[in-house]
């Protein structure tokens, strides 16, 4: 890892016009569980610019291969081979080294292997559906899976999610935490989706959309799909000559 | 034309859905052998762990008063002597023993979350004036579009809360003690209400 020295300065405003807001009724359980008043305004203190870290010793051979780290000994998980990789950057464009980035899904038939899960899809034995890594020190990532199906969910009497992979990231900064999900290149379903609609901004859906990566495949093995993450940017520190703490 | 200001933006954030737990605590969820552990789960505490032990437990209630079982909260906390456990932490050095971030399921059942911790120490707001002691909660479930970000302080710090910069600032004093927690011996009692009469304010953080 670069020996760079760590950034104190506050981040960027988090733009709540390209987030979804909290409330958004298409996707109906954001009714009773979106906060009504204004949120209140907190420039970032030491509480919210600093953040733990992770080292790989948390990181277990398999964990960024959803293929296998769930399988019986010999064999692999069902479904479409791929290999997701891209960079956690930050709005200034900077790729965060260090970066701890957990991802989780449905199996390649679109059920999830959790006790809540009704779907009828039936579940792949070799395959659990979690995984993680930690970005290297130009922030780059990769890891491999089966391509999730896309599923039905009670929402509206005929709602399926497109074909996705949710995202759990942690940056520098805890101010910086971020869930989000990948959605595929051509999927026509992207467009029908609650969920993805919460989204109010088209760029920002564009965003979460993996462009198909033929130049990164693995001939004969998977097919690449690249996905960038971008985090909240620091502000530049040209005037920490403000007093602050000691 | 003049000169771009060549910025990204932010990823768009998702709902981390119902099931959130399979990515972040795969043991809890029923989903054994790819992760020894879950992180960030257990005690934040170990023997050597400096500070004053105790208990932060609550649940996440809907605008039903019904409280989430589906939630996943983290915490973000200084150490006993006000010293984040983070390379951006530049005024001291932390408790080695005590990483200050931690993660935890609402139950399954009745969707209680229970933090082991400690007692933080008093932080300085960017103007140097001490904040009083608190944790940093981070809210994510299904239904929660961009994670929900809010504070816990104490009740028994009544002293250092009436001059914290961020309390003091709250123009309507009627919802500060959304972001009290009542401690009664080492139990700190939290409870998140996501809408309601007692909203618990949220901060944009
Ligand atoms: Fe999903």
């Amino acid at each position: 890892m670069k020996n760079i020295p760590p950034e104190t300065s506050p981040f960027f405003p988090r733009d709540r016009e390209w987030h979804p807001p909290a409330f958004t009724p298409g996707y109906k359980t954001s009714v009773l569980r979106s906060p009504q008043r204004a949120l209140i305004s907190l420039e970032g203190t030491k509480s919210e610019i600093t953040g733990p870290v992770f080292g790989h010793n948390i990181l277990g051979e398999f964990d960024n291969d959803l293929i296998v780290n769930y399988a019986k000994p010999g064999e692999m998980a069902i479904g479409e081979r791929i290999l997701v990789y891209g960079r956690v950057l930050d709005e200034r464009g900077v790729g965060i080294p260090g970066a701890l980035v957990e991802f989780w899904q449905a199996n390649a038939g679109g059920r999830y292997r959790h006790k809540k899960e009704t779907y009828l899809a039936p579940l792949d034995p070799n395959f659990g559906g979690c995984g993680r890594t930690i970005t290297d020190e130009n922030g780059g990532y990769f890891f491999k899976t089966i391509k999730p199906g896309p599923y039905p969910w009670p929402n509206g009497v005929n709602d399926w999610r497109p074909a996705h992979i949710h995202f759990s990231v942690f940056g520098h900064g805890f101010a910086q935490r971020l869930i989000t999900q990948m959605y595929f290149e051509g999927d026509p379903m992207i467009w029908i989706c609650p969920i993805v609609k919460t989204i109010p901004d088209e760029n920002a859906i564009k965003g979460l959309i993996a462009a198909l990566d033929m130049q990164n495949t693995i001939p004969h093995d998977m097919r690449a799909y690249k996905f960038d993450i971008i985090l909240r940017g620091r502000r530049s520190t040209f005037f920490e000559n403000r007093k602050e703490g000691n | 034309m003049v000169q771009p200001l060549t910025y990204f933006k932010e990823s768009a954030s998702q709902t981390a859905g119902p099931y959130v737990h399979i990515g972040c605590t795969p043991n809890f969820s029923g989903i054994t052998g790819v992760y020894e552990t879950d992180l960030g789960s257990g005690s934040m505490v170990n023997d050597k762990t400096r500070g004053e032990r105790i208990t932060i437990r609550g649940f996440v209630y809907d605008g039903a008063m019904t409280p989430l079982k589906d939630a996943l909260i983290e915490i973000w906390q200084a150490d006993a002597d006000g010293f984040y456990n983070s390379p951006s932490e530049t005024r001291g050095k932390a408790d080695p023993n005590f990483l200050g971030w931690a993660r935890q399921p609402g139950d399954m059942a009745t969707g209680e979350f229970v933090f082991e911790t400690i007692k933080p120490g008093r932080v300085p707001f960017r103007d140097g004036r001490l904040m009083a002691p608190h944790v940093t909660f981070w809210i994510v479930a299904r239904g929660i579009n961009l994670g929900l970000n809010t504070r816990m302080y104490f009740s028994d710090e009544e002293a250092a809360n009436a001059e914290d910069p961020i309390l003091s600032r709250i123009e309507h004093r009627v919802r500060v003690p959304t972001l009290i927690g009542k401690r009664e011996g080492n139990t700190v009692t939290f409870n998140i209400y996501l809408q309601g009469e007692n909203e618990t304010i949220f901060f944009d953080i």
